[in-house]
């Protein structure tokens, strides 16, 4: 075995530049396609976590004839006494905050400009409104008895130029179906770093927003967060009541799972795509050392080695330049893969509805990733060695030592 | 003993539609410790003689039996096997694996052969000893004349301690001097330690130094004389 490397090492430097060129074109694959597999995962894990924290929590409460497609205020669509609700909920041991909150329509409109907005009313002492409070840019949070203020998020205060301070008149529907108005004044401007919600998303205390769109003591949902989000079937089932319905993450976020099923099977096709490439080099590289070598290996063979034994000698020298190659394109990879993970990659407002994307893409790399990435590849490049090596196996000694 | 035996050997090779006829039925037998030239003008079938010799190649018809046994329809393995175990080979060319040292090309049939490491070493040092290169043993091929490679491939071909040793133009490729040197070296290992030496040449130097000379023409022995 020992004689089988060294041979399969001194014959590769024989042709230095060919070997090292075979081994970057497999490096090159596996950087490729470890960074894409961590764009891929870090895109996904954003925006689950993302959409998660900003809009479907892990759980939610709902009245039983919700429909998340209208924004009704009338009380027979609504919990009633949320607070208590909220209250109960939080008391399981799988829960670590259950707050209520309410939808309503908006139009925030200042001088001749206007812009539509949801107007989500929040308690802001709850941890679950903590990521808006962490993204406070300027001015202060809300504070639950604040009757007048409101946060808007950069976008929109960007777009009608509003600073912490400054008043804007926001007009929202209401409970017996008109609507109503209210000159209020920006308490704080706030980023989640995802353009679309915050573009789109205006926030007051639960309080106003009760009393400001007739609702009452009533609430949309109770937005439930859990210690851990694989615990959301078993807390949804141990969750029963005859006039509320508990819906889970991942039932909410059907569109992110199925969209995450599409990427890997994406990812696939690229493997097959990329590390095809890789192997038609590799391929073609021993194919040419066989050529090369005909005379070799038929002096080999007259000596009496045999053909697996000839064979073993190329899918050695495939295993060298797949270990070579994949160590490189390991170090290349992870070294990109740190890059995008501390700066990731800007793809702005990409405006896909349902799926909450942060403005930045943050390559993110797992163990299992990596270890396919290296198994697949060490086995795609043996497999690219394969028919070189059979070639060589096959040849007959004497047609062989003619060269 | 003999040690290897062709009976009515025919060889034809087919390129597209055109036949040739290598050998016409050829009959020769090898006794052990012989010193054998095979003789005759190019294309006259020494070297198809020699490839059925050394089951580098099979006979159309007729057999090869190699220590009283038939090998004429043994598979490709176990004809690798029986090389690998009696055959000792030295070619036109110099043919050594350009990337192993002189040691390790003559190691190469002792490791095919499964041979332990210490008796390795001993028998590499002893064939390269007799070969006079035992102070070369660590340059590659391109470090040693042609005459030193070809003395390196006659150590390879003994190191397995072979039943016989086929030589095909052994010194074609050398000048006078080297080719003489590489000549001297095989008879006193013949003479002293018995080895069969079976070798194509059409050098008369080099048939002077043969016991035994087979003359063939157009792929028909026509002369055999001791």
């Amino acid at each position: 075995m020992t004689q089988l490397f060294k041979m399969a090492f001194r014959d590769l430097r024989r042709n230095k530049r060919r070997t090292i060129l075979s081994a970057l074109a497999v490096s090159f694959g596996v950087a490729l396609l470890l960074l894409m597999a961590s764009v891929v995962e870090g895109e996904m894990r954003g925006a689950i976590e993302n959409t998660i924290q900003l809009q479907s929590g892990h759980i939610q409460a709902r009245p039983l004839n919700y429909d998340e497609n209208k924004t009704s205020l009338k009380w027979e669509d609504l919990i009633a006494d949320p607070q208590t609700v909220a209250e109960k909920i939080s008391a399981m041991p799988q829960v670590s905050a259950a707050t209520p909150r309410l939808f309503a329509s908006g139009i925030l409109s200042l001088g001749k400009d206007s812009h539509s907005a949801r107007v989500i009313g929040i308690d802001p002492n709850s941890p679950a409104s903590q990521i808006f409070k962490n993204g406070l840019l300027s001015g202060d949070f809300l504070t639950a008895d604040d009757r007048e203020g409101i946060l808007v998020g950069k976008p929109l205060a960007e777009k009608f130029n509003l600073r912490a301070g400054d008043k804007a008149n926001l007009l929202v529907n209401t409970a017996d179906g008109g609507v109503d108005e209210q000159l209020f004044t920006v308490r704080g401007i706030y980023t989640t770093n995802t353009s679309g919600y915050d573009e789109n998303t205006i926030f007051m205390p639960l309080a106003k927003a009760q009393t400001f769109t007739g609702a009452e003591n009533h609430a949309s949902i109770i937005f439930i967060a859990l210690k851990d989000r694989e615990q959301a079937e078993a807390a949804s089932a141990a969750l029963q009541s005859t006039t509320l319905q508990f819906v889970t993450w991942r039932k909410m976020n059907e569109l992110i799972v199925s969209t995450e099923d599409f990427a890997n099977a994406y990812m696939s096709v690229l493997y097959l795509i990329v590390l095809g490439i890789t192997a038609t080099v590799v391929t073609n590289t021993l194919v040419m050392a066989v050529f090369e070598r005909t005379r070799e290996i038929g002096i080999l063979t007259a000596i009496g080695m045999k053909s697996r034994s000839v064979m073993a000698q190329f899918l050695a020298e495939g295993a060298l330049i797949a270990t070579f190659g994949i160590f490189i394109g390991l170090a290349l990879g992870v070294g990109l893969v740190a890059y995008f993970n501390q700066y990731g990659f800007f793809i702005g407002n990409m405006g896909v509805t349902g799926i909450l994307m942060e403005d930045y893409i943050y390559a993110y790399l797992t163990l299992e990733d990596a270890v396919n990435l290296t198994v697949i590849a060490y086995v795609v490049t043996l497999i690219a060695a394969l028919y070189p090596a059979l070639l060589a196996a096959r040849m007959e000694p004497v047609e062989a030592l003619r060269g | 003993m003999e040690v290897t035996k062709i009976t009515d050997a025919t060889r034809v090779f087919k390129i597209g539609q055109l036949e040739t006829r290598a050998l016409r039925g050829v009959n020769l037998s090898v006794q052990s410790g012989e010193f054998t030239a095979l003789v005759g003008p190019s294309g006259s079938g020494k070297t198809t003689l020699l490839q059925l010799i050394g089951l580098l190649d099979q006979p159309t018809s007729g057999s090869v039996f190699i220590n009283g046994k038939n090998a004429t329809r043994l598979n490709r393995n176990q004809r690798a096997d029986l090389r690998r175990g009696s055959i000792g080979f030295i070619f036109q060319f110099f043919a050594l694996i350009p990337t192993l040292t002189a040691y390790e090309n003559v190691e190469m049939p002792l490791l095919l052969n499964g041979v332990n490491a210490a008796e390795r070493k001993a028998r590499v040092s002893e064939v390269l000893e007799s070969v006079g290169l035992a102070d070369r043993a660590h340059h590659r091929p391109d470090q040693l004349s042609g005459g030193q490679q070809q003395r390196v491939a006659v150590a390879r071909a003994l190191s397995i301690r072979p039943t016989f040793v086929l030589a095909d133009e052994p010194t074609a490729n050398l000048d006078t001097e080297n080719g003489k040197q590489v000549m001297d070296i095989m008879k006193r290992l013949n003479q002293e330690t018995g080895v069969t030496f079976v070798f194509a040449t059409h050098d008369p130097r080099v048939i002077g130094y043969a016991e035994r000379v087979v003359t063939l023409e157009d792929g028909v022995i026509v002369k055999d004389t001791k």
